[in-house]
């Protein structure tokens, strides 16, 4: 045998790989049981009977900043250039529940996203768009049932039927206490406000798809592949459990559940978690929950290239990387994408930064070819033994965590987020050891790089939208947003569905921070034990 | 390592901050542990403190080294107020260090502030426990130094 390099070979997320893998790497190995054609049981091989060769996957590209009338022109941009689906990023006191005037808002206003603090900035954010035209994505969790409830009502006032009504929210709190930490209210309301927003769209806006459960975050935190796939398809058991448990049928809701990966850089192996990730998802809805409809077995999923591996130094290896991550999406069989802008370890990304971002989706959509042949990588010893070897990971995670009483006794006793902590400790130690090599940082790294222009957001955007609040709480009728409030308040201490009384306190004018001030009157607000 | 550094020398404390709404805390918690198994005395304060909640920790626990943790924009007004605030607490030689997504244009401000350094995405955890030591070197341990107070 020719001699080896003596580095060792594993993933980045320290898998060991061996060197060659043959017939004998998956042993019993049975097509129809693990794989099954596309678009048939259990889905491995994709959702889709023709695969891209019916429908390329969405190219949506996450976009907000400053204020409304900022992100509102940013839109009728995107709109204009052929665009047929917006994609929403809130900024913090938005996302958190505050009001701009809040202590804590000091410098985030209008920051990370766009600010909404009420039914006014949503009617500007969208102005000129018609509702019942496009569909919207908003990245939004602990205040997610007020901020879609803003959207509800601006399509009441648009003349726009709820049932023609399309869109996603994220709508995910389990991946923010575990790892965003964009919570507000404890595990159990937060719970509770999800269910609502089932039971609420199943009856009212049966096109709304209701959570996108999310291993993005999980993962930008510092997971192993696996410990995303696991801890988030858990998430995914812990959502539908609950479901079930409020009195809702599963082949109701679960149709109109989603879910969103980061695709990293280890190429094989992210392939083979999106693989693994449908073919757990399909047995786990038939056999632990008896779902009968084919929608609640096929995983949909959104997918975001690693923010997390952008570098900061030799910014432009960033595309290289991206247009990498972005392959392995579509040969895991994506349905949905956004691709990271070149920038975005220095700052929000600049409009020429996300304009070539979105077109390496479209030369991988249209030059590369990989579209013509459905799951390309199907039946690849390697892609195949990785495939199974996740999801065993992820089994024995299930089993760990269920033994602990579910996904949220787990989270309270912090054992996701300390293998999160722990994973991200020892992947630095290995940047730090140059185990794993970051070309441009710890290897490759000499020579200076030209700074490159990016975006900055204007200091006055919170000034900006202060006087605005200030201006629709002196014009709105006061006792109808008390009368709305306390409405909410006693919604949240009964067990009457949340989603009416919000819609009324929006309808009012209440603000973000006065309705979750309300629910925060009621519920409390939780506090972690940091865990280092 | 012992409450006491090698040769006796007292050991350095650091308040890791994460300052604001934000939640991203991967950064804040691998360099406290990093500073920690370096030997230094860390106290991280957990998520959503305002400048004053900082300040004050800083004050309470005799604090050497302030971090900051900062991903989401908000580091200009942020940092100011925090610097404010620990002049008047005092606190006028305390070291005050950023981590987080700084773009190039905010550095000089950040450095007229006060701020004694800014680390950003692929700072090498040594870089970070260097730059501390050095600035934190007992004055006399250099040759430059003056001597001791």
């Amino acid at each position: 045998m020719s001699s080896e390099r003596t580095i060792p070979f594993h993933t980045i997320s320290g898998r060991p790989i061996e060197r060659l893998y043959t017939a004998e790497s998956n042993p019993q190995f049975n097509y129809d049981a693990e794989l099954g054609d596309p678009g048939t049981f259990p889905y491995t091989r994709g959702i889709h009977p023709s695969g891209y060769r019916g429908k390329l996957w969405t190219m949506r590209q996450f976009a907000g900043f400053g204020t409304p009338e900022d992100t509102n022109q940013r839109y009728r941009e995107l709109l204009a250039a052929g665009a047929t689906g917006l994609s929403v990023a809130f900024d913090l006191p938005t996302l958190m529940g505050r009001d701009p005037d809040h202590p804590l808002s000091l410098g985030e206003t209008g920051k990370c996203g766009v600010n909404v603090t009420s039914l006014a900035d949503m009617e500007t954010l969208f102005d000129g768009i018609a509702l019942g035209d496009i569909t919207t994505s908003m990245t939004i969790n602990s205040s997610a049932p007020m901020a879609f409830a803003m959207y509800l009502v601006l399509a009441e006032r648009q003349g726009v039927d709820w049932n023609a009504l399309s869109g996603t929210i994220q709508n995910d709190i389990l991946k923010e206490f575990i790892a965003q930490k964009e919570y507000i209210f404890p595990p159990h309301p937060s719970m509770r406000l999800i269910t609502d927003i089932f039971a609420f769209c199943a009856a009212h806006v049966p096109r709304w798809n209701t959570i996108s459960v999310s291993g993005y975050h999980i993962r930008e935190a510092g997971a192993t592949a696996a410990q995303e796939l696991a801890f988030t398809l858990r998430d995914g058991i812990e959502y539908v459990q609950a479901g079930v448990e409020a009195g809702l049928d599963v082949d109701v809701f679960v149709p109109r559940m989603s879910f969103f990966f980061d695709v990293h850089s280890d190429f094989f192996e992210e392939i083979a978690k999106f693989r693994a990730a449908r073919r757990i998802w399909a047995r786990v809805m038939r056999d632990r929950f008896g779902a009968r409809d084919e929608r609640s077995l096929k995983l949909r999923f959104h997918s975001q290239t690693a923010g997390v591996s952008l570098t900061a130094q030799q910014p432009m290896n960033n595309v290289a990387r991206t247009a990498l991550q972005a392959l392995a999406a579509v040969l895991g069989g994506t349905n949905s994408l956004h691709t990271c802008s070149l920038d975005e370890a220095l700052a929000l990304p600049s409009a020429t930064a996300a304009t070539l971002a979105l077109r390496t989706q479209q030369i991988l959509a249209h030059e590369t070819g990989v579209t013509s042949a459905i799951d390309p990588l199907g039946g690849s010893y390697f892609v195949e033994h990785l495939t199974r070897s996740l999801e065993e990971e992820a089994e024995r995670y299930f089993d760990t965590i269920d033994g602990m009483g579910g996904m949220i006794a787990a989270i309270e006793r912090g054992f996701p987020q300390r293998e999160i902590a722990e994973s991200a400790y020892r992947f630095q130690q290995d940047v730090e050891s140059k185990r794993q090599v970051i070309v441009g940082v710890n290897e490759f790294a000499a020579g200076t790089t030209a700074a490159i222009p990016v975006l900055q957001i204007d200091e006055r955007v919170a000034e900006q939208q202060l006087a605005k609040a200030d201006r629709v709480r002196r014009t709105r009728n006061k006792v109808a947003v008390t009368r709305a409030l306390d409405r909410l308040r006693r919604a949240a201490a009964g067990t009457e569905n949340t989603m009416p009384a919000l819609l009324d306190a929006v309808r009012a004018y209440a603000t973000m921070g006065e309705m979750c001030d309300a629910l925060r009157d009621v519920w409390g607000e939780y506090q972690e034990q940091a865990i280092i | 390592m012992g409450a006491m550094g090698a040769m006796g020398a007292k050991r350095i404390r650091v308040v890791i901050a994460k300052p604001g709404l934000d939640g991203h805390d991967r950064g804040a918690k691998v360099i406290a542990r990093a500073l920690r198994d370096a030997g230094m005395e860390v106290i991280y304060t957990g998520l959503r403190q305002t400048p004053e909640q900082i300040v004050a920790a800083a004050v309470q626990e005799d604090a050497d080294v302030i971090g900051l943790s900062i991903l989401s924009g908000a580091h200009n007004s942020i940092c100011r107020r925090i610097m404010e605030l620990a002049r008047e607490s005092g606190l006028t030689d305390v070291l005050v260090v950023v981590g987080g997504i700084i773009p190039d244009a905010d550095l000089p401000a950040l450095k007229d502030m006060g701020v004694a350094a800014v680390f950003r995405p692929g700072t090498s955890m040594q870089e970070i426990i260097d730059f501390i030591q050095i600035r934190l070197a007992p004055e006399g341990a250099n040759a430059a130094g003056a001597p001791g107070r």
